[in-house]
């Protein structure tokens, strides 16, 4: 317990201080667009209906799926300028969480900005233009300072939420405090997860109670309440950013897609690099196609990716020429189209596969996925949430003639749970999965080799495809982890008792590996 | 002094508000313009100081157009004081009455110095008050200060919506009569809106009336009685007479 509380505080400084980065960036860049909107749309009346039902439209739209409709969009627009202009940028991490949330900051401002101005007293109104005030001495002198109280508590609104909604912003590349939380649910580190609310719930409460000051100052018309509140605010952001500063030089980010082995592997290649010399950062919790794409994008320089999974979603591939020829030909493709290296297998597969519970597999005598058909119509399956829109399992479906009766998703820590419980009759399973021999399931044999190879190969980006120094610190992991010793890993971070967080796993990987 | 040439204002296709109104004003002169409501009189008002934009005609001061120069200098020159007053909230009493003055750019000093006489003049001596939030003064006080604010940049010229409406009888009364000894002492013009007659008959030098859109009849208070241009002038000056009488009735019954 104490351990993985002090795991918590020792990336508190990084994730906190991006956390507050990213929120402050948002908030400003958003009261930068609303304000003079909504300032705009209380001048001119027509734009109130359009501008109010944009922000409330984008308000509906899921926090998550907002930010992760931006790293799309963005490798459009950057694929776009670096043709036309010459330049990209990063389309992962900081830019399109910024964005993302800059959208979703603008309601509550737009909307107690409108409300605050149009339900001025007429009189004050019509007394300022016959004082000879401009429209604009009107505005600054008068209106806005009348509407303050109201336009400050849709800042505090607005605040709030992205605070919330920032730790969401892990699965799209951008470091927050949703890092403890994501990390947490996939390895079911509670003490993570609830680490992880608390510190973004305490960030949250804080800035809300300085904001509700700074609203009753301008309410109550004290300066001493405006100075406290802003002051409090500089405090609370300075030093939470003050732990950026001072990293230069080049950095190495590694990626990880959002499992357990990934976050292991993840730390085992981090160790690796630092020990060479390397300045390294993370970005965890990627979602499979997105970690492909960072990494041919540029936004991740390394990370371990399956070659069942290059071969049948990148290549578009569904024949089955073997294991090592399916190496071959990813690792030819990757470097012709990319530029990528394909470092090597690290000598163990995690394939894709059918699992049910041994007793009840046994029972139905299913012990092929050919056997499962017959039984598919009234059975459940369980799958992760890429598993059914992927190729792979078009082509099992397709091969077996699978019609499984339902389908549901789960994240993939309760995806064996379902199953231990009932709830499902199979799962789609990893086959390096610690939890397989944990709760005694059996994986069912592909007798037609429906599905590819997975060998988890180390991938390296066109940028560092020639750096020697690099290869050199990974090259002694290549082909030195065996299934039996991925799935031991796997389990110490999984199970339910005497947890480990993957960094101390990756270090007894590593020591298992130099013997 | 103040000149309105056939001044109109319509709204859309429907009838006009403020229909061909010819008036003159001359210099120190204390116009009352008075009728119901609805019978276009704080449009017309409004209309001297480019509050509302004449549909046709104009409005001349000291012979030359308002709508030659920029509205918000037109402003400035005039004083304008309304029935809600309308002072800043957020702003103090001191603040309040020195506005116009700052958008003019007097300098700091001067406009202390100004705010001190005003508080004088409209009998806000009080030394506490300056400093005092609107929300913090009676009617009275309020109205007081909303006079000195309009006062505050020397205008030669005030316009007046209902100055007085909103207060206690009382209060009124005095604040009327004070008002109309400022008017003297400054040598001001003033034209004030309002719907009672016994007002307009105590204060004005002339009177205005005005129905749906329309000057009926311009003159003295004397005139006006003893010559009313139409029923509904008759009728409207014998109000004051009327209440009067009914007034001492029911002193003697009692």
């Amino acid at each position: 317990m104490s351990a993985l509380f002090s795991a918590g505080f020792a990336n508190l400084p990084d994730y906190l201080g991006q956390h507050v980065l990213l929120s402050v960036s948002a908030i400003l860049l958003g009261l930068l667009i609303s304000l003079p909107l909504a300032i705009a749309a209380y001048r001119v009346a027509w734009l109130r209906g359009p501008s109010l039902a944009v922000a409330s439209v984008v308000q509906t739209i899921p926090g998550l799926a907002l930010l992760a409709l931006f790293y799309p969009l963005l490798i459009i627009v950057s694929a776009f300028t670096a043709e036309t202009f010459g330049f990209g940028f990063r389309a992962l991490g900081f830019l399109p969480a910024l964005l993302a949330l800059t959208l979703y900051s603008m309601l509550p401002v737009l909307r107690n900005t409108i409300t605050g101005l149009a339900g001025l007293d007429p009189a004050i109104i019509r007394a300022a233009r016959a004082t000879g005030m401009t429209p604009w001495q009107s505005l600054t002198m008068v209106e806005l300072p009348l509407a303050a109280p109201i336009i400050m508590a849709g800042i505090r609104t607005a605040a709030v939420w992205v605070i919330g909604t920032a730790t969401l912003s892990t699965p799209i590349g951008q470091t927050s405090l949703g890092n403890y939380i994501f990390t947490g649910l996939q390895t079911e580190n509670w003490v993570l997860v609830l680490f992880g609310c608390i510190s973004a719930a305490l960030l949250a409460l804080m800035i809300d109670r300085l904001l509700a000051l700074a609203e009753d100052g301008f309410a109550k018309r004290t300066r001493w309440r405006l100075w406290a509140a802003f002051g409090g605010i500089v405090v609370i952001v300075g030093v939470s950013l003050f732990p950026l500063f001072g990293h230069a030089g080049e950095t190495i980010t590694i990626g990880t897609k959002s499992f357990d082995e990934q976050y292991i592997l993840g730390s085992l290649m981090q160790d690796r690099l630092r020990a060479a010399g390397f300045a390294t950062a993370r970005r965890d919790g990627l979602g499979s196609t997105v970690a492909f794409h960072a990494l041919t994008n540029g936004d991740i320089d390394i990370y371990v990716d399956y070659s069942g999974t290059i071969w049948a979603n990148e290549m578009k591939r569904t024949d089955q020429p073997g294991r090592a020829a399916v190496m071959a030909q990813m690792t030819a493709y990757l470097q012709k189209k990319y530029g990528v290296l394909a470092l090597g297998s690290l000598g163990f597969e995690n394939a894709y596969a059918i699992a049910m519970r041994r007793a009840n597999a046994d029972q139905l005598h299913i012990d092929t996925l050919a056997d499962l058909a017959a039984h598919a119509g009234n059975m459940t399956i369980g799958g992760d949430y890429e598993i059914f829109s992927r190729p792979e399992w078009r082509a099992v479906t397709k091969t077996y003639g699978f019609h499984f009766a339902k389908q549901r998703q789960y994240q993939s820590d309760f995806l064996y749970r379902a199953l231990a419980s009932g709830d499902v009759d199979a799962i789609t399973a990893f086959s390096s999965d610690g939890r397989i021999a944990q709760y005694d399931l059996k994986l069912l044999p592909d007798p037609k080799s429906a599905l590819p190879p997975y060998d988890a190969v180390v991938l390296i980006s066109a940028k560092h495809a020639h750096d020697q120094k690099l290869i050199a610190a990974l090259k002694p992991l290549i082909g030195a982890i065996d299934l039996r010793t991925m799935q031991q890993a796997n389990l110490m971070v999984d199970r339910q008792t005497d947890k480990l967080t993957p960094e101390t796993v990756a270090r007894w990987l590593d020591a298992k590996i130099t013997h | 002094m103040i000149q309105l040439e056939n001044l109109t204002k319509q709204y859309g296709g429907r009838a006009p508000v403020v229909r061909g109104v010819n008036l003159h004003a001359a210099a120190g002169e204390f116009l009352v313009l008075i009728g119901e409501s609805g019978s276009g009189k704080t449009t017309t008002l409004n209309m001297i100081n480019r509050l509302t934009e004449p549909t046709n005609g104009r409005v001349l001061i000291g012979g030359e157009d308002v709508r030659a120069g920029d509205a918000v200098s037109v402003r400035r020159q005039m004083g304008f004081v309304f029935q809600e007053v309308g002072l800043f909230p957020h702003m103090t009493v001191a603040e309040n009455i020195g506005i116009t003055p700052r958008l003019l750019g007097w300098p700091a000093d001067r406009i202390g110095a100004r705010v001190h006489e005003l508080l004088a003049l409209v009998r806000l001596e009080n030394a506490e008050i300056a400093k005092r939030f609107p929300a913090q003064l009676s009617g009275g006080q309020r109205q007081r200060a909303g006079l000195a604010r309009a006062l505050a940049a020397r205008p030669k010229i005030m316009l007046m919506d209902e100055p007085f409406g909103a207060l206690d009888a009382l209060i009124r009364d005095e604040l009327a009569a004070d008002y109309r000894a400022i008017h003297n002492k400054l040598g001001l013009t003033t034209i004030l809106v309002t719907h009672d007659m016994t007002e307009a008959f105590l204060l004005a030098d002339r009177i205005a009336v005005m129905r749906d859109g329309e000057l009926l009849q311009v003159a003295t208070p004397k005139e006006l009685a003893a010559e009313p241009a139409n029923d509904f002038v008759k009728r409207l000056i014998e109000i004051p007479r009327q209440r009067a009488e009914k007034l001492a009735r029911a002193m003697q019954s009692a």
